[in-house]
């Protein structure tokens, strides 16, 4: 193999690694599942979900009314649901149990009962 | 004629005497004794609901303010940690339940009286119609030896103290020796008791850490409904029960809705505190119901 040969192969496999580190080489990566959750005063739909452990979804929220939260405790993970716009917080279930959520930015009367929960199975 | 009674006599009456939780602190040697004194500690109030939780909604307020009043030794200031009223989307109607709440509290014969907001009050307006009717949301007051420093957790509806509330804190405590005698009151809770049901103040771990080199601090708090003590290093946290309806233990059930009111037991669940600071900066709790047992 001549130098240049052995070069272009080198340069082929980088860009390849790049652009799967990326996430551009889309054809290494499974698609992740999708899931969509509409909030309104004072509730999220669908409020119970069930996941896989192990298995990363993106979340897709969308407010019907007013700015509402989402946060995730025990997955360190938050959004600001804005009404008009769709916000995505990918979620990765690393162990089997109950994971709630809930609004964390106050939002009148009913705030204290809009939560959920994803069940997350083996 | 009927004589007022002695607090501790009253206690003895209602069957509810007897400490149920002190908090010593720690004292350098050397440190400022606070003269002897108490406050009672309110919380929780939520004027203006109505629900089946509490079917005495419009006059649980009265009456507690009828047994603060029937104290024999009358405290030497009150402290209302939050939630005064309920909270309604009409700016209005806010302000009317505000109005409602102080004309009825003008009626404690102790004056000395100091409020701080819950997120009912102020977590739809930052505070704004609190401000109107009760000052400041965040502030500082000393007596007999005690510096007390009300927090505001809740005028951001994310429930954040803020940076710029924090820098205050900060720059307060830095004018205070570290054996100083130091109350903090907030709403929320500064610990993470259980952020699933929002029991929690997002940078509360930030106040904690400026307490922190303080020898003698002691925190009492509302917002969950119910008695609950919990220790960040060598520092107390005390919550305080509601006066309109009691919540679960944390996490005991799926939501985090009233407890149902229990008509064999009225006011179960509900009730304030006494808070008596000895020398040496000792805090004794007693839990208070909300009318005196006959």
């Amino acid at each position: 193999m001549t130098s240049r040969r052995k070069f272009l192969r080198i340069a082929a496999g980088c860009l390849a690694l790049g652009m799967a580190a990326s996430g551009l080489y889309a054809v290494a990566q499974p698609a992740e599942k999708v899931i969509r959750i509409s909030a309104k005063r004072f509730v999220y739909t669908p409020n119970e979900i069930r996941l896989k452990k192990g298995e990363p979804v993106i979340i897709e929220l969308t407010s019907e009314d007013i700015v509402m939260g989402f946060k995730v405790p025990d997955l360190n993970a938050r959004a600001d649901i804005i009404p008009g716009k769709t916000v995505r917080v990918r979620l990765v279930p690393v162990k089997a149990g109950r994971l709630d959520f809930l609004c964390d930015i106050f939002c009148g009367s009913g705030h204290e009962e809009m939560n959920g929960a994803f069940v997350v199975e083996d | 004629m009927k004589q007022p009674v002695d607090r501790r006599q009253f206690l003895r009456m209602a069957g509810v005497g007897g400490v149920v939780f002190a908090s010593s602190l720690a004292r350098s040697v050397g440190a400022a004794a606070a003269d002897d004194f108490y406050f009672v500690q309110l919380s929780d109030v939520h004027w203006g609901f109505e629900g089946p939780p509490n079917p005495d909604a419009k006059v649980t307020l009265p009456k507690t303010v009828a047994t603060v009043n029937a104290l024999g030794d009358a405290p030497d200031f009150i402290m209302f940690t939050g939630d005064l009223t309920h909270t309604t989307d009409d700016p209005r109607e806010r302000r009317e339940r505000m109005a409602q709440f102080k004309a009825i509290v003008a009626g404690l014969k102790v004056k000395d009286v100091r409020f701080m907001p819950g997120e009912h009050d102020a977590s739809l307006d930052r505070g704004k119609a609190f401000q109107e009717h009760f000052g400041q949301t965040h502030y500082t007051f000393d007596h007999k030896g005690v510096h007390f420093i009300v927090l505001d957790n809740v005028s951001d509806p994310m429930g954040f103290i803020g940076d710029e509330q924090l820098g205050w804190l900060a720059a307060d405590l830095a004018q205070q020796p570290p054996d100083a005698n130091i109350v903090v009151f907030t709403h929320r809770p500064l610990f993470d008791l259980a952020p699933e049901w929002d029991w929690a103040t997002p940078d509360g771990a930030k106040a904690i850490d400026l307490l922190m080199p303080h020898a003698n601090v002691t925190v009492f708090y509302g917002h969950i409904h119910q008695e609950h003590h919990f220790m960040t290093g060598h520092i107390p946290h005390h919550a305080a029960k509601g006066l309109m309806f009691a919540l679960p233990v944390a996490k005991s059930q799926p939501k985090r809705t009233p407890l149902p009111w229990d008509p064999s037991q009225p006011y179960r669940g509900l009730g304030f505190r006494s808070v008596e600071a000895e020398a040496r900066a000792k805090f004794d709790i007693t839990e208070l119901p909300v009318v005196k047992a006959t």
